[in-house]
């Protein structure tokens, strides 16, 4: 009896002091977003920004959200947009992809958001999409994707395939060999992008050798290891698209079973500066990696941006092609913004197509298919961690969203500036 | 004969990361009848553990940065054991005899200590040392107060002190938080993302025996198993605490009766199965990456092991972490489908549908459902797991 | 506890109105209350206490704890999305099955073009899994922490089957259901929304009373009685595996509706469903509510939940702290949960009042924890 007397009291006051303390930490912490909330939001304009802050995926977006906060910050440093300053709501979708469309529709629905800054997987992008698409509203999304999409309602300022993924085929099989090894992660991206390297491949002359997927966050790779020395016990290319944790495990033991960058040359989609540090450099010196941005760059805006970048979040942080992606969004919507003279979803989506932008890896541009035009480079990785150029466009390449090597969507592409074209119509 | 010599080994070196995880979660089982979903934080406690002292090693220069793994696999040891000590007096001791809840609440840990590592930092650690002090301090003034005044302390005085030590302490930790996130006492010490964990040179790279390479970190961890797994036979089998830990193991009541204090032994063995799992976080860093999530890849495993294994025999924990091993590398990498090609040189409808099957599963995502499917299938057959306990017990 | 209270009809009368009474307030009373984007959570919690009146059956009453009921959630909630994938003109297929250049319909999918085939799968399939897998445990005598970590495994095994097979169900990405249709009405449309509402809570209302039947007479005291000591009932002349394997099939099923009803309130049904964490969480609630009461299930979840969203809104940075301290709250400070915490009060304010609870032969023995430990135990 007096035992749980005793508990009760103990729950009531655990449970006021919880209550307290929330309190207290409202008070503390949250300065402006209860203020302007109840004035109905005149004097700032509310973003969402939508990422996994916690789960297997925050290792890699927490750095996005890092970029995108900076360049709100910067936005709001200069005046903020239409003479207002914009206020970011963040919610955590998990790495869940569920939970990235109920916090989706909240912060449509409950914080009435203009625009929303957000996800890294493919599998989060795809759960939200259909919001977006029933809300009519606004998603902008920073990283290299498979394509095969060319939604109304989202911006996407990261690579399309014939961005990043065709360009690093062509590469290899131009200097490096014909035979492919493709590993990845078992989900969409990794998949469908092995989909395009195979029909890319049969096209130019290559061979597949193998292919084998590893679930996310696994890290026991030595069946797959076996697997490739099996196929190549003289060495060949291994194109890798594994996500987030499973690269350490792999790049660990590649090492380990004495395959190394001079015979077995890995070309990853998903392994930027960020991701090497994590891995640990040692294993990647030699290794190779396609993107539209490296923090190596020689670009006037780049050195800006790294600069305020370290300034803001300290010199052993490094910069990478997605929080750069992320970094040019935040502007490219503000652009639109102000072209559009309103925040009106509609009015903001037709401005935003042409917005030019002077971005970190040189001149950017919104093309009508909501992708932007990007330059494609390969660097491998040095010893300092970062990455030597080893091969560039010469400027801006055109995003292509409808894939031309999958015989399902040759012939297909993507016009959001024309109503009678829309997402998908044929050429 | 190189096939059979690697797949061998590549089988033993997954059983020997298995078997490292599995080990002290063995242990505890077997002994207090608990399982501890936190068994994967203490692995990435460890992890974090060999981080730190890396870098420190780092700092030091030369000789230290090719033998700072002793020193990490000593220290991941000692923390993991000495937080097990504190989860074990303070929460899982409340819950004897309650195993079912005791899985929850070990759950609730694994929750927290995974946010403990993403947002730590001085600030934070300041607050909740103030938060120590404050609580566990003037708890132990009031119990003196009360004692001398022969009075017994109100139940409502603990609540009362806990509500307002954790006010002051957050709060504390708050106004150090907010000196921001470059501040000496705002910067996270690891955050959310994966730190790297660079092995020493000389556990990078493989020994070449012919065709068949043998890396040396799946070797370091075999040899370190076998230390493993020959300490604690030592210590189970050949020390006093030992004895006592097998006996409270076979028959908790009547070793209470005896003399030997249950408390003690279930403490000990807690920070034992702990450390066991600290040791094998500093040895996964080895082979993989070391973050806030570190654990939840490895914890599912060492429960099958544990659960084929049997209760109570570390034999049965061996003997089940090697065959697991070998079986899903055997699956997962194709050989089995590969030998079963060579070896039946027949066409018939049978061996197509077996081949097929075996392709379908010989992928690394896929060879986890069939070697679930084979547990399940064995436990049909072995209920009681490998090595089952002999007696005469109820339940089987 | 609960099976103890007598059955005369009047009361039985009182607890009808007094259902109908809630769930008529929740189907029409609180639409009015709450702006649109909290009712639909609410709708999905709803959802979900009907899966956790299936784990209060097997936990609460049988004393299985299963940390896998996420199989069977997500089951049902594939089976459903699967019927609305395939409302599409004749000869087409979903869209996601031309990114991976699957030009024929998996066989399993075919019976789901039938909207009475669907209606009875979402139950029967998640039952049918339930009853098999249970079964060939039950029937080892597997139970206690063994059993939990073994159903974990399936849990994990299944997760990954669902989540590798891209050609088959799409993989990670699952299958998201807003924007398609049934019987020509989008399923993200609010008219379509309303009705899943609504229907939530009269399936809700319908599961408390299979579980209220179940758990009353004699069966319910059977899967008491196995709860409390297993090895008893056995040498009584019962067998407590097919009693296990059929109140877990149940579970199963009320999990599979859970899923289904959930699947459409929110848009999407995917692998993570049979997440770990998700069905922790699931026992969880039960645990808050108070496990061995029906209602307190419903308002575990329901509580669980509404603090979970509403937490990880205000601090998404630190949330799992929260979390991690409710599971170490409820289990240490409130084993009975909400609902024990309530009954006691009320019984003490009664007492104040002079209406002392109605006499049992050993009051003490029913609330005292150690005593029921020790009943648990009984055997081990």
């Amino acid at each position: 009896m007096n035992l749980n007397q005793f508990n009760r009291r103990k729950f009531l006051l655990y449970g006021s002091a919880a209550f307290g303390t929330s309190l207290f930490l409202k008070a503390c912490g949250g300065s402006s977003p209860s203020d302007s909330g109840s004035s109905g939001g005149s004097d700032t304009i509310k973003v969402g920004i939508l990422h996994s802050l916690s789960g297997t995926m925050a290792i890699s977006e927490t750095t996005v959200v890092d970029a995108e906060e900076l360049a709100i910050e910067e936005i709001n440093a200069a005046g903020g947009v239409l003479g207002k300053k914009i206020e970011a709501i963040k919610e955590d979708g998990g790495s869940d992809w569920p939970t990235f469309a109920e916090k989706a529709k909240k912060l449509i629905d409950q914080d009435k958001v203009v625009t929303i800054f957000g996800c890294w997987t493919s599998a989060s992008r795809k759960a939200v999409k259909p919001v977006f698409e029933s809300k009519n509203h606004m998603l902008w999304y920073p990283v290299q994707y498979e394509g095969q999409e060319c939604s109304k309602n989202i911006f996407y300022t990261g690579a399309a395939p014939n961005q990043q993924i065709e360009p690093a085929v062509d590469w290899l099989l131009e200097n490096k060999g014909k035979d492919f090894f493709l590993v990845g992660s078992d989900y969409v991206f990794p998949r469908t992008a092995n989909t395009i390297i195979k029909e890319q491949l049969k096209k130019k002359g290559g061979e597949t050798v193998g292919e084998d997927y590893l679930p996310l966050g696994n890290s026991e790779v030595t069946p797959i290891i076996a697997k490739i020395k099996q196929a190549f016990p003289n060495g060949g290319v291994i194109f890798n698209s594994l996500n987030g944790d499973s690269n350490v495990a792999f790049f660990k033991q590649l090492q380990g079973a004495g395959m190394g960058p001079d015979k077995y040359p890995v070309m990853s989609v998903s392994i930027a500066e960020e991701e090497v540090r994590q891995i640990g450099k040692d294993f990647l010196i030699g290794h190779y990696a396609a993107w539209n941005y490296f923090q190596t760059v020689e670009t006037p805006a780049n050195k800006k941006w790294v600069a305020a970048f370290k300034a803001k979040y300290g010199q052993d942080r490094v910069t990478n092609d997605p929080m750069e992606a992320a970094y040019i969004m935040v502007y490219l919507w503000k652009q639109a913004v102000e072209a559009a003279g309103t925040t009106d979803v509609e009015a903001v989506r037709a401005a935003a197509i042409g917005q030019e932008f002077d971005a970190p890896e040189g001149p950017v541009k919104m093309q009508a298919n909501h992708h932007i035009s990007k330059t494609v480079r390969i660097g491998q990785v040095r010893e300092d961690g970062l990455f030597n150029i080893v091969n560039s466009t010469k400027g801006p390449v055109d995003p292509i969203p409808w894939n031309q090597y999958v015989p399902e969507t040759i012939g297909y592409a993507c016009d959001h500036s024309d109503p009678a074209k829309g997402e998908k119509y044929k050429t | 004969m190189s096939l059979l010599i690697s797949s061998l080994f590549n089988g033993v070196g997954i059983g020997a990361v298995l078997l490292m995880s599995a080990l002290g979660l063995a242990i505890v089982f077997g002994l207090m009848g608990v399982i501890n979903l936190a068994h994967g934080e203490m692995m990435m406690l460890g992890a974090y553990t060999t981080y730190i002292v890396q870098n420190g090693a780092k700092a030091l220069g030369e000789p230290w940065t090719d033998i700072y793994i002793f020193p990490a696999l000593f220290l991941s040891f000692a923390i993991a054991a000495g937080i097990g000590l504190i989860l074990e007096r303070s929460i899982i001791q409340k819950l004897y005899g309650r195993p079912l809840e005791t899985l929850l609440a070990t759950w609730g840990v694994s929750l927290i200590l995974r946010q403990f590592v993403r947002s730590v930092s001085w600030g934070f650690v300041a607050g909740l040392v103030i938060f120590n002090l404050l609580f566990f301090g003037g708890r132990a003034i009031g119990l003196q107060r009360f004692r001398k005044a022969r009075s017994r302390l109100p139940s409502w005085s603990n609540t009362l002190l806990f509500a307002l030590s954790a006010a002051i302490g957050i709060t504390a930790g708050l106004l150090f938080l907010n000196q921001g996130e470059q501040s000496f006492w705002g910067k996270l010490w690891f955050s959310a993302r994966n730190v790297d964990v660079t092995p020493p040179a000389w556990l990078r790279g493989g020994l070449e025996v012919g065709d068949v390479t043998f890396p040396y970190a799946r070797l370091f961890i075999i040899a370190l198993m076998v230390v493993c797994v020959v300490g604690t036979y030592w210590f189970l089998q050949g020390s006093r605490w030992g004895l006592r830990i097998r006996a409270v193991t076979q028959n908790r009541d009547m070793s209470s009766c005896l003399g030997i204090p249950t408390a003690t032994v279930d403490a000990l063995t807690f920070a034992l199965g702990s450390g066991l799992a600290g040791v094998a976080g500093c040895a996964v860093t080895l082979l993989g990456s070391v973050g806030p999530n570190l654990g939840s890849n490895y914890i599912v495993d060492a429960f099958m092991v544990v659960v084929v294994g049997g209760v109570g025999k570390l034999v049965g924990t061996i003997f089940a972490a090697m065959v697991i091993g070998i079986i899903s590398y055997l699956i997962g990498s194709g050989t089995f489908a590969f030998l079963l090609s060579n070896m039946v040189s027949s066409k018939s409808l049978g061996i197509v549908w077996l081949m097929d099957v075996l392709n379908f599963f010989a992928t690394s995502s896929m060879a986890k459902v069939m070697v679930f499917a084979l547990i399940i299938g064995f436990l049909q057959l072995q209920p009681g797991g490998l090595f089952p306990q002999k007696g005469r017990a109820v339940d089987a | 506890m609960s099976s103890t209270k007598s059955q005369q009809p009047q009361s039985f009368a009182i607890e009808v109105a007094l259902v109908l009474a809630i769930a008529f307030f929740l189907a029409f009373i609180l639409p009015l209350l709450l702006s649109d984007f909290r009712l639909k959570l609410v709708g999905r919690f709803l959802a979900l206490a009907i899966a956790a009146l299936g784990i209060d059956l097997i936990w609460g009453y049988t004393g299985l704890l299963s940390l896998g009921q996420g199989i069977f959630f997500a089951l049902g909630g594939y089976g459903f999305a699967m019927h609305l994938k395939l409302q599409l003109p004749e000869g087409e297929l979903p869209e996601f099955f031309t990114l991976y250049g699957v030009k024929t319909l998996p066989w399993f999918w075919q019976p789901f073009h039938s909207f009475p085939f669907t209606l009875i799968s979402i139950w029967l399939i998640p039952m049918i899994v339930a009853g098999l897998l249970g079964y060939l445990v039950f029937r080892n005598r597997i139970r206690g922490v063994y059993f939990s970590i073994l159903t974990q495994a399936m849990l994990v095994v299944f997760f990954n089957f669902f989540n590798g097979q891209q050609k088959l169900i799409n993989g990670t990405n699952g299958l998201k259901t807003d924007t398609d249709t049934l019987f020509g009405v989008v399923m993200g449309s609010d008219t379509a929304q309303k009705f899943f509402y609504v229907l939530t809570v009269l399936v809700l209302v319908g599961a408390y009373g299979l579980c209220r039947w179940l758990t009353q007479g004699r069966f319910g005291r059977l899967l008491i009685a196995i709860r409390d000591d297993e090895s008893r009932v056995r040498f009584s002349g019962y067998n407590p595996t097919s009693f296990k394997t059929l109140v877990f099939a149940v579970s199963g099923a009320l999990a599979g509706i859970a899923g289904a009803l959930y699947t459409v309130q929110s848009g999407i049904v995917s692998p993570q469903y049979m997440e770990i964490a998700l069905s922790i969480e699931m026992v969880i609630w039960v645990a808050v509510g108070g496990r061995g009461t029906l209602v307190g299930a419903i308002l575990g979840a329901l509580v669980v939940n509404l603090a979970r969203s509403l937490l990880s809104e205000k601090f998404p940075e630190v949330w799992l702290f929260f979390q991690g301290a409710l599971f170490l709250l409820v289990v240490t400070v409130l084993p009975q949960g909400l609902i024990g915490w309530l009954r006691k009060a009320l019984d003490r304010v009664l007492r104040m009042w002079g209406y002392g609870p109605h006499a049992t032969t050993y009051p003490s023995l029913e609330e005292d924890l150690e005593q029921q430990h020790e009943q648990q135990n009984l055997g081990h």
